[in-house]
């Protein structure tokens, strides 16, 4: 569990603004970073050539592939989320792909803030907050509506006003949890298999081949597993938050 | 799970940190640098259309101009056609005249000549008259030792040169 644990880097333990710690930790560092790589990544691929080259053909296929996810979900209102979605969607996945780097070869701690709450929560609250403002703002309180599907007989109403509540209500700790759940055991069953491999080896010689070696192939496997997974979460948040959006932006 | 036990002591720098981190990617990334990308992308895309509309509007012009070339072909092939036939009939016209003319030279010609012709047949048969009678008179004026006037003998040559 040590690669999750949040260390203050620098020694800015003592940061603090009104009383609250604000000191900049190795998940701080790693959001940076973050940061830094896709500017690079975007930078690279602002050439603005007519003919694109290699560089600038996979930003444009990144930019071109949220804008057909909005235009897909929402239609053309979607547009103007394409900043807020492709910022989310990079954000993520380049938080999730470099989290899974094996720096540790070199003695560096890649650490992947997306296993932690406090980060998708955060996300999902603000995609969260972006959909109930845009929501009343385009409908005002006809956006309760949205709470009762069409068709729903009279006496029912009520009951299901209740559920759909709820079930909206809940769609910022699933958009959160799902991400921080999925990035956490990917990284919690690596460490476990890398625990067997380790362990097996230092026991002994049979050992190690009735269960390290196994399980060193399993993580082989679970390796790739989780390259997936990075895209895959980035993309079902990104994913999601459009869907939700699109609730907001045309109701039902 | 760091997550849960270090929550109170963390959640501070993490939400801040992600505030200023997320936000820098939204405002330089998201708003400054994705719109530009787009934008190249929409132009490259307009420009294809405009090339595509433009490559279009010159093949129609094409076709048109090929139309105006065919029917103004077709006209000069037509008053090409008018032109030699035009050319033709007036030369069998020229022809004919000219054959008319010669034909009647020919003619004129010939007649002449049959009248020449009749004349001296003529002419000789009335020497061989006069000779045949002179002839004759000086036959029966040996043979029988009469003398024959011209007139008498004349007739008689007459009678059996008929």
């Amino acid at each position: 569990m040590h690669q999750f644990t949040i260390e203050p880097m620098f020694g800015s333990d003592a940061w603090a603004i009104g009383g609250y710690n604000i000191a900049f930790t190795n998940s701080a560092l790693w959001m940076a970073i973050s940061v830094i790589v896709l500017w690079a990544f975007v930078a690279g691929g602002m050439k603005r050539q007519l003919v694109p080259g290699r560089w600038q053909m996979m930003v444009e296929s990144f930019t071109g592939f949220i804008d057909d996810m909005l235009e897909a979900n929402i239609g053309t209102a979607g547009r103007k989320y394409v900043p807020y979605i492709f910022s989310l969607f990079m954000f993520i996945l380049f938080a999730n792909i470099l989290g899974l780097l094996p720096l540790g070869v070199i003695g560096l701690h890649p650490f992947t803030f997306t296993s932690h709450f406090t980060v998708t929560g955060v996300l999902a609250i603000i995609s969260f907050a972006i959909v109930l403002i845009v929501g009343f703002a385009k409908h005002g309180l006809h956006f309760f509506s949205l709470f009762v599907p069409h068709g729903t007989p009279v006496p029912m109403i009520p009951v299901i006003f209740v559920v759909e509540l709820i079930s909206f209500m809940v769609r910022p700790f699933s958009l959160g949890l799902r991400l921080f759940v999925a990035m956490m055991a990917g990284h919690v069953l690596l460490e476990v298999l890398s625990s067997f491999v380790i362990g097996s080896g230092n026991y002994s010689a049979g050992i190690f081949a009735l269960a390290g070696i196994p399980s060193f192939i399993l993580m082989v496997g679970i390796c790739a597993l989780e390259i997936l997974v990075a895209g895959i979460q980035a993309y079902v948040f990104a994913l999601l938050t459009s869907v939700y959006l699109n609730d907001a932006e045309n109701l039902h | 799970m760091p997550q849960i036990s270090q929550l109170a002591a963390t959640y501070a720098s993490q939400v801040f940190w992600l505030l200023i981190f997320f936000g820098l990617t939204y405002f330089v990334i998201g708003r400054g640098m994705v719109p530009k990308v787009m934008d190249t992308v929409a132009m490259r895309d307009k420009q294809i259309a405009d090339d595509l509309s433009a490559a279009e509007a010159a093949r129609k012009a094409a076709d048109e101009q090929e139309e105006a070339w065919r029917v103004r072909e077709n006209e000069n092939r037509a008053k090409a056609q008018e032109l030699i036939a035009e050319a033709k009939a007036k030369a069998a016209a020229e022809t004919e005249a000219k054959l008319a003319t010669a034909q009647k030279g020919f003619d004129a010609k010939l007649e002449t000549a049959e009248a020449r012709i009749a004349e001296a047949r003529e002419k000789a048969a009335a020497e061989i008259e006069t000779i045949a009678a002179e002839a004759t008179q000086s036959i029966v004026a040996r043979v029988a030792g009469l003398t024959v006037d011209d007139t008498a003998a004349r007739t008689a040559v007459r009678k059996e040169l008929a």
